[in-house]
Order: structure tokens, then sequence, then C-alpha cells
């Protein structure tokens, strides 16, 4: 039997492509930017990229902009700029290294950051409001903020037929609306349904994909790391979704993984723990966080962050092209609150996600300068571990702020929970 | 007759303990760490040696532990100490399910299984507040020996408040409160129940199962035990040798191992 592919060809394309897409974008905005264009100012949960896109408005992401200074290991210099503004200590890391960027007239580790035309947030994170408030006071732009409707209660979820979903769906449905409106006047280009449905169909092809790709890691050995190699997969997702660049991209990474099961090739040589990560990553000591876990033969099999960094994309939901409109608002509504439920009702995801991945143990990593993702973990880990027997590590750092990520301190603690991971092993193993 | 080793290297002091096959402590010592890790971990074992009158090829495996784990040199393995805590609690008295370590930098809320193995635990983070640091400022601050800092804590009648919980604050509130004429003892009384207050912060979020086992340097000062046991409202387990007991832990780790060289049989019946 022959591969159609060579494995050379295959194997890491996901990560050389990823890559390439992630430069190419930063060129287009590098470009639009330098020929004094603007763009739109979005966010990870929930960009409504395909309504932007149908505008031809280059989509910005302060956040990811944010965490590539982190990565960069240059945050420290946008943070502290910020500071020397006025901006407390304690203020979001991701909101400082973005002011400091339009403080520097757009300049950015990866080139030059357009100034935006408009800026769309949804209300997943309460401190995206006033994060855009910021962008309105410096140039005067008009600011669209969807409102979802979230989870009510737990286990008390609707779904399309039920008249209440119905309710929530309409009432998205009228916003978008409004929001077409506002990109008519901010570009002076007319709607056009049937760009609108091309790019959805695009954005089809990426949450196919998309889930595709993390259901494949069910496989034992994980084929990919939702840690390292996952961020790559989510920066494409958000940077380039609605394009067909965006889609084919996840099309061939669900290639990549198909060969990689089928060949039974895994992230680790030796995989001896399968972890899931909860929270932001550690994004100033990223590569070096990762090891203290493969070191101990442990790899993130998932995370709640692939689910909502991705604005709840995660889910694989397509729209329904024939209706496009009503079809959109149906697929925000559900996505964007899957992407608020992965952070505010994360223990039932996760109670299904130890049998469902085969989890040895659950990584919760609270970070300083977010609120949002960090206030309930602790709730949702005691909830979690009285519902399941399952190690589960806490450990706090930061996702910009190297000064409150202490490697010494993470490291100790860390070992200590393989340390605890092969203890309970060895008793298993006695005890069959 | 094998002996193993285990040298627990902390922040401030270096602790080593020779045991042998039976798991009794044959030798130990202890010593202030210092600028030089590993002279202070090897000048520690070679004490311990010598209290153990054994000779250095006698020890067949030594584990270091603690901050400085991995200056070791000498060593065969590295284990946290919150691992060696675990164990050597359990080893001393075996109805431990927590164990409160306070140390010089760290305290650490441990829970335990009934063999010493982790459950679950957590550590004071980013800040010296509620650990040994904390009272050496007060010591300096009131030029009171770390060793007289508890019984002269439990000489109070009005115990005031220390409210900060800053570590280099501390000190300064310590002061101001000399500056309104407050007792010594008082204060001191002060601090001791600060350290505890935070301490249960610690012990409620691994969540506190009986017996808790106190651990680590400070667990020799008799005003913290005191303190902490009003708040828990039992009395907890500390040993003479409460100091020790992360070295410990580590030589049982290490005894492990070389039983387990030996064949499967021999280390599962020394567990």
């Amino acid at each position: 039997m022959t591969d159609p592919q060579p494995a050379e060809n295959i194997l890491g394309r996901g990560n050389r492509e990823g890559a390439e897409l992630f430069r190419q974008w930063f060129a287009q905005l590098n470009q639009t930017a330098e020929q004094g264009g603007s763009a739109a100012y979005v966010f990870v949960m929930g960009s409504l990229a395909e309504i932007l896109r149908t505008f031809n408005l280059p989509v910005v992401f302060p956040e990811i902009n944010s965490l590539q200074t982190a990565v960069r290991r240059v945050a420290h210099e946008y943070l502290n700029q910020a500071e020397d503004y006025g901006y407390s200590p304690d203020i979001c890391g991701y909101v400082k290294a973005d002011v400091a960027v339009q403080l520097r007239g757009g300049q950015h580790p990866m080139g030059h950051i357009p100034k935006p035309a408009i800026a769309v947030l949804t209300n997943a994170c309460n401190t995206y409001i006033k994060w855009a408030e910021i962008w309105e006071r410096m140039y005067h732009i008009p600011i669209f903020t969807l409102d979802v409707p979230g989870t009510r209660a737990a286990g008390t979820q609707t779904w399309p037929g039920d008249p209440d979903f119905e309710n929530d769906r309409r009432y998205v449905q009228a916003q978008l609306t409004e929001l077409i409106a506002l990109c008519e006047r901010v570009t002076g280009i007319r709607f056009d349904i049937d760009r609108l449905r091309e790019v959805m169909r695009h954005a089809n092809e990426m949450s196919r994909g998309w889930k595709q790709v993390l259901d494949f890691n069910r496989n034992r050995p994980s084929l990919f790391n939702a840690l390292t190699d996952g961020t790559i997969y989510l920066g494409v997702s958000n940077g380039l979704r609605g394009t067909a660049e965006g889609g084919r991209y996840f099309t061939n990474l669900v290639e990549e993984m198909a060969y990689k099961a089928a060949h039974g090739i895994g992230t680790l040589t030796d995989e001896k723990y399968r972890l899931t990560f909860v929270g932001v990553p550690c994004y100033p000591i990223f590569r070096r966080f990762n090891e203290l876990f493969t070191q101990w033969g442990g790899t993130f099999v998932h995370s709640t962050y692939l689910w909502f960094a991705s604005g709840g994309t995660n889910l694989g939901f397509e729209y329904d092209l024939a209706r496009p409109l009503e079809s959109l608002a149906e697929g925000v509504l559900i996505s964007v609150r899957d992407a608020m439920d992965s952070m505010f009702f994360q223990d039932r995801a996760l109670i299904e996600m130890i049998d469902s991945f085969h989890l040895d143990g659950v990584v919760y990593h609270p970070v300083k300068s977010c609120r949002t993702t960090s206030t309930g973990m602790a709730d949702n880990r005691r909830a979690l571990m009285a519902a399941r027997d399952v190690a589960s590590l806490f450990i706090e750092s930061d996702m910009m702020d190297r000064r409150v990520v202490s490697e010494a301190q993470l490291k100790n603690r860390i070992d200590a929970f393989f340390e605890g991971l092969s203890s309970r092993k060895r008793q298993e193993a006695i005890a069959r | 007759m094998a002996y193993a080793a285990g040298v627990d290297v902390g922040s401030t002091q270096t602790k080593a303990v020779v045991i042998d096959e039976a798991k009794r402590i044959v030798g130990r010592s202890l010593m202030d760490t210092g600028a030089n890790v590993t002279a202070a971990a090897e000048q520690a074992f070679l004490g311990a040696l010598h209290s153990a009158g054994a000779r250095e090829e006698e020890v067949e495996y030594v584990v270091g532990t603690g901050y400085g784990r991995y200056r070791v040199t000498f060593g065969n393995t590295q284990v946290t100490e919150i691992s060696c805590h675990g164990r050597g609690a359990v080893e001393m008295f075996p109805g431990t399910r927590t164990v409160l370590d306070m140390g010089g930098q760290d305290t650490k809320a441990i829970r335990v299984g009934p063999s010493g193995e982790i459950v679950d635990f957590c550590m004071n983070d980013k800040c010296a507040a509620g650990t040994g640091r904390f009272l050496g400022a007060a010591s300096s601050a009131l030029d009171i020996p770390l060793d007289q800092l508890g019984p002269t804590a439990l000489r109070a009648e009005r115990p005031v408040p220390i409210s900060t919980t800053c570590t280099v604050f501390a000190e300064s509130e310590v002061l101001s409160w000399l500056g309104r004429g407050k007792k010594i003892e008082d204060i001191l009384q002060g601090v001791h129940q600060s350290i505890a207050l935070r301490s249960m912060g610690l012990l409620r979020r691994v969540g506190v199962v009986e017996q808790v086992t106190f651990t680590g340097g400070v667990a020799r000062n008799i005003g913290m035990i005191a303190a902490l046991e009003k708040r828990l409202g039992f009395r907890m387990n500390v040993s003479e040798d409460s100091h020790f007991m992360g070295a410990l832990g580590a030589a049982l780790f290490a005894m492990d191992y070389i039983l387990a060289r030996r064949g499967p049989v021999a280390l599962e019946k020394a567990l």
C-alpha cells in the first residue's frame, strides 16, 4: 500500500502552513496600515467575521496582537508603557499591551497594525466592553456590542426547536441586522447576501474541520498537543475565519490527523499521562511551560482554551446557506453561548471529556490578568473533584506579565502533581 | 544492612536524614543553607552520616528534595518536598490525612492518602506572608531570638491584630504597634494568629481531614502550634523530628529504590 502523500509533506504541515498563513495575515494588515487603511477590531469570543468580511473589512484581533508580544518576549515593554501612561498593574495584560500598541501608532513586533474603523464585541467577556471604550475615546469610532443570551442555569440549555431558543435567536438576528446597517455606513458598501453566503460557506468548511481535528485527539496516542500545536490551529481559526484559505487549511489539517492516526504517530514518543488544560496559556514562557509537562510524559490532549478562544466554533456548527441570516444568528448564539459555558460551566464539559479523551488529569491555570476566565475556577474544580475521582492541578501565573510568572514555583507544583499521578497509577496497577 | 538518605535543601536550612532498612532514623543533621547550596547539602549529608556512625559507601541511595534538590549533586534522584513531607508524615503518624508544612519561604497544605500519596496540595503563592519568613521579620523587628518567639507569644493577654498580608510591611506594622506602647507578647501573639489565619486558608482549600500533622521548621514553635490548634479546634500531630520530615520522606523514597532493586516482593512488603 502506498500513501497518497509522502510523510514529509503531510507531517507537521498544519504547523508550517499555520505559521505561514499567520505571517501572511499580519503582512496584509501591515499593508493596510501602511496605505492608510483601517480595519475592524474584533475579539476571539464571537468575532462576527462572517459579516465583516462581507464588507471587505480586514479583521484585527487585539487579543492575538497582545499575546504575540508575550510569545516574542517583549510584552514587558508594552505593559510598562501602558502602566507609565496610568493603567494599573492589576488590569488585563491584553488590554495594556494593546493600549501601548495604540500609543505607538500601531507599531507591533509583527508589523504595523491598522487603526480601527469599527469595533465589534460580544458580552462573552466583560473586559471587552471597557476595552472597546478606549478605542471609542481614542478614535471616535462606532462600537457594536452583540448581546448573546447565555446559559440561564445549569442543565436547562435550549436548542433549535425550543420556543425559548427561538426568542434568543430572533434577538441575536435583530442585532446582526443592525450590525449590517452599521457596516454599510462605515464602509459605504451595500450589503450583498450572496457574498455573505460565500463567506459562510468557507466558515462552514473551517468549523467542520475544526471539530474533526479536536475529535481526532481521542486517539491514543494523541495526535497533537492542544496547548502548543492547538494554539497555532486556533490562530488560523480566528484570523482566517470565512476565507477560502482558512477553510482549506482545516481540510488539510483533518487529512494530516487522519494520516497520523492511521500510522500511530503521536505527539510524544512515550505518552504516559493524558491531560486537559483549563484556562489561558502562560504565554511569557509558552514553550517552557509545556516542557514542564512533557518531560514527565504528560501531554495536553484537549483544553477549554480551544473552545472559548475559538468562539465556540469547536462545536462544528454549520450554517444553512439557504437562510443565511437566520442561520448565522443561530450559529452565533449556539457558538458564543458555548464559549461562555466553557468558562463558566466547564465542570460539565470536563466530566464528559475525562471519559471520551481518556484523561489522567486536569490542569487548571488561573491567570492574574484575566478575571473572566479565572474567577470561577476554584468552584469548578471543587465541583469536578466532587463528581469524579480525577487528579487535578491548580497553578497560577499569567498570560502576559512575566513579573508574576515564577518558573521555579510552577515546576515544583507540576513535579509534585506528576509524583502524585505516578503514585496513583502504581496503586491502580497493584489493585488490578 | 543498607542505609538510605534524604537531603532536604530548604530556602533557610538544609536537613539530612539517614535511615536503616527498618526505616528508623539513625542519623540526622541540620545547618543553614547559605549561598553555596551544593556545599550545604554535602555538609548536611556528611553530618547525618557521622551522626549515624555510617560510612558513605553504606548509603545505597540518596534522594534530594526541597527547593535546592537539583543541587544535591551526589544524590541519585529528586522528589519534591510536597511528596516527601506527605510520605514522612504518614510514616511517623500513620493516621495522617492532612499535612501542614511551614518552612522558611513556603507554607504547604497537603492532603495525603493512607500510604502518603498526594491527593491534593496548595501552597502560598509568590509571597512569603504566612511562612517562617514572616516570623523572621517579627524576630528582627522586636529583636527577639526565633526560638523565643513562641514562648513569648503564649504570655500574651491582649493580642493585637496584624492586618497586613505583606511580610515586608508586617515589620513596619510591628514597629508601629511598639510605638503605640503595646506589649511585645501581645504583638507577637498577633503575628502568630495572622500566620495561622493564612495557613487555615490553605488548609481549607485542600480540605481539613484529621489527623493533621504539622511539619517544617516552624513546627518547633509552640506559639504557632497553639495558634493553629485553636483555629482547628483539635490537636495536631507534632514530632520532635517535624523539622526533618521532608528529609525523612526523601530517605523513605530512597529506601523504596533500594528495595525495588531487590525485586517487587521486597518493595511491596515494605510498602
